[in-house]
């Protein structure tokens, strides 16, 4: 799972308004998602396959229906490993200027 | 859209560099769930019937209670799970945690864990929520690095 296909998979609003969809209401069928949307069903197949391929959505078998979850994972990885750095380096900076201001005033 | 929604399934799933043994060891013993498991110490035998429990890292607060339901190293753990890190949570009654471990193409392990029954304990089920995908993505790193994940602590 690389960071590539999680920003590829973020980049289109239809693959997010499904994300959020799952957010909402978790664990939901293909034919559920897809009465939400102005879609055919293939589209619908199509981005719930990349969102899968990142690692955003996880399925399970229930019976014989295939539900689809929302995986947060990918996303906090990626605001550990970039997020974090860049908001830390500037609260750092912060901290580092008022430290030199309080210094010499 | 409702920012504080509790799903009575929550599933969270990792891809970690490492063989399945390591990722069993890695959350079966408190050595290593202090380092990314919010502070906590797992205490478990790992055999059905017997407690899994959580505690605080110095051994003097028990966080979660639960019982081994089922254990087959290093593929599959599931036990019960109860907060007493929380009043509101602690009142409610026991849910599931199911941890599925999978070697994958390339030396990976995928982790999967399934946190459900929660339908009973929505507070539960909200304090969780945002803490399974935080202690993944720790758990992660560690094994990956061999050091825990301290948000930015050694940048300044």
């Amino acid at each position: 799972m690389d960071d590539d296909r999680v920003f590829k998979a973020l980049a289109d609003p239809t693959r997010r308004h499904l994300l959020d969809r799952l957010f909402e209401r978790d664990g939901r069928t293909l034919t559920e998602l897809e009465s939400e949307l102005e879609m055919t069903r293939f589209g619908v197949m199509k981005h719930l396959r990349v969102l899968e391929d990142a690692g955003l959505v996880v399925t399970r078998r229930s019976g014989r229906e295939k539900l689809h979850y929302l995986n947060p994972v990918p996303i906090r990885l990626i605001h550990d490993r970039w997020i974090d750095k860049y908001t830390e380096h500037r609260v750092a900076a912060l901290a580092d200027l008022k430290h030199e201001l309080e210094e010499t005033a | 859209m409702t920012t504080m929604t509790a799903q009575a399934t929550q599933v969270y799933s990792v891809f970690i560099r490492a063989t399945p043994e390591q990722v069993w060891e890695a959350i079966t013993t408190p050595e290593f769930t202090t380092r990314y498991f919010f502070g906590s110490a797992v205490e478990t035998t790992c055999e059905p019937g017997t407690p899994w429990l959580g505690w605080s890292a110095d051994h003097a607060q028990q966080l979660v209670e639960g019982e081994v339901l089922q254990s087959e190293p290093p593929r599959l753990l599931r036990h019960t799970w109860r907060a007493l890190y929380d009043t509101e949570a602690a009142a409610e009654p026991f849910s599931r945690v199911t941890w599925e471990l999978e070697a994958a193409d390339g030396g990976v392990t995928k982790l999967t864990v399934v946190h459900d029954e929660l339908e009973q304990a929505p507070k539960t089920a909200v304090s969780v929520a945002g803490g399974w995908a935080w202690v993944l993505s720790g758990l992660k790193t560690l094994l990956e690095t061999g050091e825990p994940l301290v948000a930015g602590e050694e940048t300044a």
